[in-house]
This record gives C-alpha cells, sequence and structure tokens, in this order.
C-alpha cells in the first residue's frame, strides 16, 4: 500500500471509532521490529509511550523499522513509515508530513504538545536522512 | 447533589463541548478549574484597580498593597497560620520546596544530618533534596509505603532517627490518593527533634487545612490547584524558622539598608519575595480561597469522599482494571491500569469521549515504578466533579476495551 491507497481508505471512514481501528489494524501488520534493537539506544524520546525507530540503509534509499508498545502509536507510526520508508534522503527531506496527517485528519497527533512521539520521531528520521 | 449542579455553574469552561462531548474533566489533580468569581476579581484588577504594590506613595498603589495583603490574610485564614508573617508568596509549591532547600537547607544541614522523604513523593519533593544532598553531602533516606499505597508507620519509624533533621513529605499522594497520618508523623518527628515540610499541594484541596493542629514546621502549596490562578503559589513556614533563614534570591522589595557595598535585608515574607511578585496572581488566589470556604471545606470533603466510594464502587464493574493505591484513607485521585490497553491509547480514546485524564508518571516516576509500572492513567476530582462525570469514565473504560 502506498499513501495514496491509505488516503483513499481512510476516506471511507466517518467516526473516529472506524479510524482508530482501522489505524489499530495498520499496526498490528507492521513489520515487526527484532526484539533485539527494543533497547535505550533506539528509543525516541519524549513519549508517553515507549516508541523506537531503527534506520537501515537500503542502497541510496533509507529502510525505517518501528515499533511502539502502545497499540494506536504503533499504527500511526506505522502511517509515518508509510510516509518515509524506502526513500532517499532528498525523497525524505521534501515530504512534507503535516499536509498528509492533515489530509487523514490526524493533525493533533502531530502537535508539538502531544507527546506521543509522532513529531520526535519524524525529527529523528530527517535527522538520519542527514547523517546516513 | 443539587448544591453540585450550582457549582457547576460557576466554572463556565465545565459546560464546554470536548470533540462534541460534554467536557468530562478529570484531570483536576494536575491543575483545577476556575471559578469565575476568579477570573472577574482578576479581571476587575487589571481593568480598575492595577498597579505596582509596595512602592508609589499614590491611591491605587496603596489600595493595590492592601488588597495583596489582605490575600496574604486570607492564606494565613485559609490554613489557620498564627500570623500573616508566615506566609510567603511564591510561584507554587515546587518554588516553596526549592526555597526551604535553598535556605533552610543550605543553612542548617550538615553532612552528619539525614533527610527523610517517602517513596510517594512527587518529583518537586524529591529532586531539590537530591541537588542539596549531591551539594552538602547529608544522607538523604526514602520510607516505604505498604503495596496499597498507604503510610507505612513501621518503615517510617525505622528510618527516623536522631539525625533526622528534616522531613518532607506529601500529604496527600498525586499519583495514589493515599492520605499520610501528617499529625502522628510530626509528632513523631519532632520527638527526634527533626523538623517537617508537608507538601500541601493535593492535601489542602480535599479537607480544611490547619497548620497549627498539624504544627508542621513548613507547608507548600500551589495556587492553581485550589481554584486560584497559575503563577502563584505559597510557602508556610513558622515565624521563628522563616526567621532564621537567608533570603532566597536577591533585588528590589526585600531589602532594609542598601548602600553600594552592603545590604540588610527585611523581616518575612518580604525577605522571600524579591521583586515585584505575581500581584494580581496572589489576589485571585486570595479569591479562590473564599471561594472554596464560603462553600465550606467539610462539604468540599464529604462531597469527595461520596465520590470517592461512588468511583471504587464502579471501577469493580470494569473488568481488567486495577486501580493503583486503595488506602483505606484516600481522596479523589485514581491511577488506574487496564489490562491489555496501554495509557496512552486510553488517553487517545477517553478525549475522543471529551474526557482528560493524565497518562504517564505524573512526575512522580520512581513511585509508578515502584507500584510496578511504567506508566498510568489518572483521573482526579475537583469539588465540581459529579456522578455523571464517573459514568463516563466507566463507560469510556468499557468502550476503550472493545478497541483492543
Amino acid at each position: 500500500m502506498n499513501i495514496e491507497e491509505l488516503t483513499d481508505n481512510f476516506e471511507f471512514l466517518d467516526s473516529w471509532e472506524d479510524k482508530y481501528r482501522y489505524i489499530i489494524d495498520l499496526g498490528s501488520k507492521l513489520e515487526p521490529l527484532p526484539e533485539n534493537y527494543k533497547t535505550e539506544e533506539w528509543k525516541v524520546k519524549g513519549c508517553q509511550s515507549q516508541v523506537w525507530l531503527v534506520p537501515e540503509k537500503r542502497g541510496e534509499k533509507l529502510h525505517f523499522y518501528g515499533d511502539s508498545d502502545a497499540l494506536i502509536v504503533k499504527g500511526l507510526i506505522a502511517i509515518v513509515l508509510l510516509i518515509y520508508s524506502d526513500k532517499s534522503p532528498a525523497e525524505i527531506k521534501s515530504v512534507a508530513v503535516d499536509n498528509i496527517f492533515a489530509k487523514l485528519g490526524l493533525s493533533e497527533h502531530l502537535s508539538p504538545s502531544r507527546r506521543n512521539g509522532l513529531i520526535a520521531m519524524t525529527e529523528k528520521i530527517n535527522y538520519y536522512a542527514d547523517i546516513l | 447533589m443539587d448544591w453540585i449542579e450550582e457549582i457547576r455553574k460557576d466554572f463556565p469552561v465545565l459546560g464546554q463541548k470536548i470533540n462534541g462531548k460534554p467536557n468530562t474533566f478529570l484531570d483536576s489533580g494536575a491543575s483545577a478549574q476556575k471559578p469565575l468569581c476568579v477570573i472577574n476579581k482578576m479581571m476587575d484588577v487589571y481593568t480598575k484597580e492595577y498597579s505596582n504594590v509596595h512602592r508609589g506613595s499614590y491611591l491605587l498603589s496603596e489600595e493595590i498593597t492592601s488588597a495583596y495583603e489582605e490575600s496574604r490574610r486570607i492564606v494565613q485564614k485559609f490554613i489557620n497560620a498564627e500570623s500573616e508573617k508566615e506566609i510567603v508568596f511564591t510561584r507554587n509549591a515546587t518554588e516553596s520546596i526549592n526555597l526551604v532547600a535553598a535556605t533552610w537547607g543550605r543553612k542548617f544541614l550538615t553532612k552528619m544530618d539525614e533527610v527523610l522523604i517517602s517513596e510517594a513523593e512527587h518529583h518537586a519533593n524529591l529532586v531539590p533534596w537530591q541537588m542539596l544532598r549531591d551539594e552538602i553531602g547529608f544522607v538523604l533516606k526514602i520510607f516505604k509505603i505498604n503495596d496499597d499505597g498507604s503510610f507505612n508507620w513501621d518503615d517510617f519509624q525505622q528510618n527516623l532517627n536522631g539525625n533526622t533533621k528534616l522531613v518532607s513529605v506529601t500529604g496527600m499522594s498525586n499519583v495514589l490518593g493515599t492520605i499520610f497520618p501528617l499529625k502522628e508523623i510530626i509528632a513523631a518527628a519532632h520527638k527526634v527533634g527533626a523538623k517537617v515540610l508537608v507538601d500541601g499541594c493535593q492535601y489542602v484541596v480535599h479537607q480544611k487545612t490547619d497548620v497549627k493542629d498539624l504544627d508542621c514546621d513548613f507547608f507548600a502549596f500551589s495556587g492553581h490547584k485550589t481554584y486560584g490562578p497559575t503563577g502563584i503559589g505559597v510557602l508556610y513556614g513558622k515565624e521563628k524558622i522563616l526567621e532564621a533563614m537567608p533570603p532566597y534570591q536577591f533585588g528590589g522589595d526585600m531589602v532594609n539598608v542598601v548602600t553600594y557595598q552592603s545590604t540588610t535585608f527585611d523581616e518575612p515574607p518580604a525577605r522571600f519575595e524579591a521583586g515585584t511578585p505575581a500581584i494580581v496572581q496572589a489576589i485571585g488566589l486570595g479569591e479562590a480561597l473564599k471561594y472554596m470556604t464560603n462553600i465550606g471545606m467539610d462539604k468540599i470533603t464529604s462531597h469527595e469522599n461520596e465520590l470517592v466510594d461512588y468511583m471504587h464502587q464502579r471501577l469493580q464493574e470494569v473488568e481488567g482494571v486495577t486501580e493503583v493505591g486503595t488506602a483505606p484513607h484516600k481522596g479523589g485521585v485514581f491511577s488506574i491500569d487496564l489490562k491489555g490497553v496501554h495509557p496512552q491509547d486510553l488517553a487517545f480514546i477517553l478525549d475522543k469521549e471529551g474526557i482528560a485524564v493524565r497518562v504517564g508518571h505524573h512526575c512522580a516516576a520512581p513511585l509508578v515504578r515502584r507500584m510496578g509500572y511504567e506508566s498510568l492513567a489518572r483521573a482526579s476530582f475537583g469539588l465540581y466533579t459529579n456522578h455523571e462525570d464517573i459514568d463516563r469514565f466507566i463507560a469510556a473504560l468499557q468502550k476503550a476495551k472493545t478497541f483492543f
């Protein structure tokens, strides 16, 4: 699935309940993060749940693994990774994540005052795009 | 119950819709909503009476100085202090405790001494003592609480000895709701010659506070939790003790004679209120305390006790819920774990239902860990909380479970 398909799917979801159920479902299908990466080193700081992010260089592109112990957060991570993973650093830098989240009706989750780790995660992805 | 519905009209924000749902505000333990009388009073001061205090020989300044000092007397009466000189205005309880650590602590604690606190302390009553210990080298002792969150008399006594110079404890835990037996703690501490500081942030909101009867040496609380504004807090200290303490910060309004080379300092409380204080906030706090007094602290306590029983009873209906902190004597603070539902996810869902709770470690990370968790969801009550709030909370817990 790409982000366009995801946006289309979201349009069929009228209530927040359906949206959250779908997000939880996305999280359950997220590519698993190997257990040995669930350490302090790979933790994204500043979250009310535990969030991990691990980059992997694949040729010119960056692949990301992510996980969280909170399931809605995990689903939101799945969306973030759908947006960013397997892209080149230049592509990563050009992503307008705010617009995508606004289209999905999930802007509140990218608000800096929500400490759910998604902002910290997008910042970290951008950081990896700079250094890897 | 009718008076609660009347009271709720004093808090306009409670009538706001949140995500299209009734505002179910269960985060008063973090900060309480403000009644109209407080909001209006502050508006009045800004629109009709504002100027600086303690200086300027003109009418507005005289009037606002007297309103500011009247607020101090309201605080004095509210906690039954002996004298208004024992009431120092600070930013919040955190600053009150830091003030004691920085002034009394630096002057009177040595590396031979011990400071005793409980496992149930907020970071504000833990970290200042850790920092001061690193500086001075005294021993920081932590006495245990019981697994249900209740006060552990045996462990407290085992840790209390002739070297204990300060016992610094919460009056009511912001995570567990436990109300500590302050009078007994203070009497025991005084017996070994220790001073006692009470972090009264949660305690002062929920029942009548009488510092004379408690006989505590210091009592700290925040205005914003007592239905007053942010930016104003209180440190109560016994007059003799405050008199022996050096200033906290230096500047205007706290000095006696200043030359270019030397300065003598004012008496308490002015000695501890350097610079222009939070004037309007202090007056707002006075108004908030009057509001609580007019309702009656006994009435507030019995309403809250009834809600605590009701919440406790209704939580039993929710399968998989663990109430963390079930001390027999507890106030309106409920930290819960819902099996299979991460507190963060729970908060997302509650928010959509218009319910405000706090999730995380509640600025008491060691305590949450000691109870066996990394993160908890906390519902806390105010005087305006009603049975419908609890009903909506319980219904939302049941709903949250269907997602996972």
